[in-house]
């Protein structure tokens, strides 16, 4: 299967362009998956570990708001785009040093606690985020190039897809190195990790950084293609729709993220509008049926599928 | 200072009024939380929306009774009877499908199905009784209202806020102090959270122990909901933030601590409550820096134990 | 043989009222294997989680190469030198046998460089040699999850040796192993031990393995050393038979 892997994920980026030449709401709904898949790449991280956040819309919002708060400022994508990644891995440094204390309900909860109080601040401080109006991105240069709409938005596109590449490319790299099989042992025995010498609570630091910095990438590129950010980013559902796409796609390969998000942003531009009311409730019941009875995810149904093993 | 008294002394007078009662509405859930865990191990993430849920029946029955003439002075007996319904129907209901199934799985799965849970009861919350408030508070409106003194004024102040409220909080707490250290029933619930294996061993029946603890959890749940509405207006979301609370009060007093949550309760309470006083923005932020400095300190919280691992 | 490696004096340590050490003064040598024997709960686990810093005596000192080790975190007296395996395998369930021993190897470098594969060759050949030197070739892809009890000690001992320590304590390292395949396993140990020219403390239950391959044995009792001396010494005398090895005997 991993042989494969990079294989399908070409085959996966070649449907994308297809389909975003073919229809251009396609484009605008495959960049949204791209840069969720992004972000859903850091859940996987920290489930590898054993633990999963409810939070994690914290550091998308985050990203988001640095682009919506400094494109008048330093308009370039080429420059906020780093910055929204720096900034939020700091923040995830800051926050990851309190939350890395703890395992399981801890991890999860205090987690969704720093998401509920980014999220109360973001509405409440109208005076500096035009609380749940929401704050307007305008289309900005890329590489000190103006573009125009539509070449702005398959650049953003271009960029995502790059983006879920090489980030993707190095996860997998990473999952496979001893800090990454380490970061997979706290799952199941961190005392023998301390006993082997290796702080397993750096270990997991080191990962939730990482979460961050992939959600903050993930949230500037929400906020240049939507170009419109609210604090719903930063809400509860937002947190527990990446880890929905964690699990549909799959704890397996880093392939899963991103059909796991394609088949959710896709199924969400039909079924959200006709349910809005039950949106979670599906969300929510789809989540138990994989959880119950399909493990593995999306990727592991197609691991089956093609025969080899998820892992 | 003196001068500051002056001026703000009846808006602090208000406020630590305030703070009592949403205290004792708080303790009543973490409590329940608390419970839940102590024997099951698990953290039931969906907590917050027995609260919710709690809430709205009690409002919506409230209304109905009352359009068939039930005279003001039931409606209080009837908030405790709508929340003892709610628990006595959604708890079995719950632990029988959904939680019985998971209990031998890893901690990571469990948290994911109480949060599957979490996004579907919010949804069934907002299908059944729809996303505009609902308010029905004859119950407070019955007790009228008295001066409180304080200093040289005197603060009005409802009955049912002032009595009702910390009252059922204390009869909760020594009602419970009683059941787990003097009836045999209590003592089984005690014995299977202090040590499992020791207890099924002795042939307890620890099936028949989750059932009861869960159910009873959840009455408490949604006797908080109960009492909550006729203070305020019922909105969505409110699921959301009651579980993020009632967590944040079981984390600073420490896992499975009833006394621990009642004066963390208070403590979170008095927090808020000054807090949209004086410094409304922070109204959501208060209880969490509490936690967040408390665990700092404290990492198993202000009365929890360390629990060392076997090796 | 008569320099002194670890020295523990005057450990105390209890758990509410029961003394799990109750005054240890112990004296490792360089080079030697001391065995601990003694009934349950007598606290010779207690001697080694103490040892390697995962329990804090109440009072007492250990030092080791001369220098007090008391108080130091897990972690930091692993990097001095000073390996254990546990009574109950503390293996990556998740991980195949080979990557459990290959992260052990690779956790002597820290465990810290994020894109080269763990099992590149370095770390690979080396886990692979240990395994075939504990004989654990043919289950090297198993998952730890998956093994018998015996396979999961031998493995969870040679993550211990893939630490390379000059100290390696061993709590039970052969319950769990077949009667039959028990003495090959301690002279496969004791032959990598050796050529490693590591000192070892090993709990043990066997009298068998003890005579044969302990220089030493302290016996633990009640937490205090009640015997310590030559095996031929210790387990021929009459009051160590009686209240330790004849409990071992019919346990």
């Amino acid at each position: 299967m991993r042989k494969i892997e990079p294989i399908l994920a070409i085959l996966v980026a070649a449907a994308m362009i297809v389909a975003a030449i073919a229809a251009p709401w396609l484009r605008f709904v495959l960049t949204i998956a791209l840069a969720k898949g992004i972000a859903v790449m850091g859940i996987l991280l920290l489930l590898r570990a054993g633990q999963v956040s409810f939070g994690h819309a914290l550091y998308i919002a985050f990203g988001a708001y640095t682009v919506a708060f400094l494109a008048p400022r330093f308009g370039d994508a080429m420059i906020l785009l780093p910055l929204a990644a720096l900034g939020a891995g700091v923040l995830g440094l800051l926050i990851g040093l309190f939350v890395t204390r703890y395992r399981q309900i801890f991890f999860g909860m205090l987690n969704l606690a720093m998401a509920m109080v980014f999220y109360s601040l973001l509405e409440k401080l109208y005076a500096i985020t035009k609380g749940s109006d929401g704050i307007r991105v305008e289309i900005m240069p890329i590489a000190g190039q103006a573009l125009e709409r539509v070449t702005y938005e398959w650049t953003i596109f271009g960029i995502a897809l790059g983006l879920a590449f090489v980030l993707g490319f190095l996860l997998r790299l990473y999952l496979a190195s001893p800090m990454g099989e380490a970061l997979a042992g706290i799952k199941t025995r961190e005392t023998r990790l301390e006993f082997m010498g290796v702080p397993a609570r750096g270990v997991l630091l080191s990962a939730y950084v990482m979460s961050a910095v992939l959600g903050g990438i993930g949230g500037a590129l929400i906020a240049m293609t939507s170009r419109h950010v609210t604090p719903l980013l930063s809400y509860w559902t937002s947190s527990g729709e990446l880890v929905f796409i964690a699990i549909l796609g799959g704890a397996g390969g880093v392939l899963g993220p991103f059909l796991g998000a394609a088949a959710y942003e896709l199924v969400r531009v039909y079924a959200a509008a006709s349910f809005a009311d039950a949106w979670q409730m599906i969300l929510g019941s789809v989540l138990l049926l994989v959880i119950l009875f399909a493990p593995g995810g999306l990727w592991g149904m197609a691991a089956r599928a093609i025969g080899g093993r998820g892992r | 200072m003196a001068e500051w008294f002056q001026d703000n002394g009846l808006l602090l007078g208000l406020a630590l009024l305030d703070g009592l009662s949403s205290a004792g509405l708080i303790f009543l859930v973490a409590v329940g939380l608390n419970l839940v865990f102590g024997v099951l191990r698990i953290v039931n993430v969906a907590h917050g929306s027995l609260y919710a849920i709690g809430a709205y029946a009690a409002a919506s029955i409230g209304i109905f009774l009352a359009g068939l003439g039930l005279p003001d002075w039931a409606s209080i007996p009837t908030l405790v009877l709508s929340a003892a319904l709610v628990g006595a129907i959604l708890g079995p209901l719950i632990e029988r499908f959904l939680l019985r199934r998971i209990y031998a799985q890893e901690e990571v799965v469990q948290l994911l199905v109480t949060f599957a849970l979490f996004m579907i009861l919010e949804d069934v919350q907002k299908l059944i009784w729809g996303v505009q408030p609902i308010h029905h508070d004859t119950a407070m409106k019955y007790l009228g209202t008295i001066d409180v003194p304080f200093g040289a004024d005197f603060i009005p102040f409802t009955n049912y806020q002032l009595f009702v409220l910390p009252g059922f909080a204390v009869v909760t707490l020594a009602g419970l102090a009683w059941f787990l250290r003097r009836t045999l029933t209590g003592r089984v619930i005690v014995a299977v959270t202090t040590d499992r294996e020791a207890a099924t061993a002795m042939g307890i029946d620890a099936a028949k122990v989750f059932l009861l603890t869960f159910t009873f959890g959840a009455m408490l749940a949604a006797l908080g909901g109960a009492l909550s509405s006729p203070t305020a207006a019922l909105v969505p979301g409110i699921g959301a933030q009651t579980i993020v609370l009632s967590f944040a009060v079981v984390a600073t007093a420490g896992l499975g601590q009833i006394e621990g949550a009642a004066l963390t309760s208070l403590m979170m309470g008095l927090g808020r409550s000054v807090a949209v006083y004086f410094e409304p923005e922070l109204e959501v932020v208060v209880p969490y820096i509490i936690m967040v400095l408390v665990l700092l300190v404290r990492p198993q919280g202000l009365f929890g134990v360390i629990e060392t691992r076997r090796v | 043989m008569s320099e002194v490696l670890l020295q523990a004096s005057g450990l105390r340590l209890a758990f509410g009222g029961v003394k799990a050490a109750d005054g240890i003064d112990l004296g490792v040598m360089k080079g030697e294997f001391l065995a601990i024997i003694g009934p349950n709960g007598a606290g010779k686990t207690t001697f080694i989680n103490m040892t390697t810093g995962y329990l804090r005596p109440n009072a007492g000192e250990i030092s080791y190469e001369g220098q007090r080790i008391t108080g130091m975190s897990p972690r930091a007296i692993v990097k001095r030198g000073i390996a254990r395996s546990f009574q109950l395998p503390q293996l990556f369930l998740e991980h195949t046998v080979e990557q459990n021993v290959a992260l052990a190897v690779a956790s002597r470098d820290g465990i810290w460089s994020p894109l080269t594969p763990l099992l590149r060759p370095g770390y690979r050949d080396e886990a692979r040699d240990l395994l075939e030197r504990f004989g654990l070739t043919g289950i090297a892809d198993t998952r730890a999850d998956a093994l018998n009890e015996g396979a999961r000690k031998l493995a969870d001992i040679a993550m211990a040796v893939a630490l390379k320590p000059r100290l390696l304590l061993m709590d039970e390292p052969t319950s769990g192993v077949a009667a039959s395949e028990k003495m090959d396993v301690v002279e496969t140990l004791a032959r990598v031990l050796r050529e490693a020219k590591v000192t070892a403390v090993f709990v043990e239950h066997d009298m068998d393995v003890v005579e044969r391959f302990a220089d030493r044995v302290a016996v633990w009792s009640q937490g205090r050393i009640a015997a310590l001396g030559p095996p031929g010494e210790v387990l021929s005398d009459p009051a160590v038979q009686r209240e330790v090895i004849g409990i071992e005997r019919h346990a």
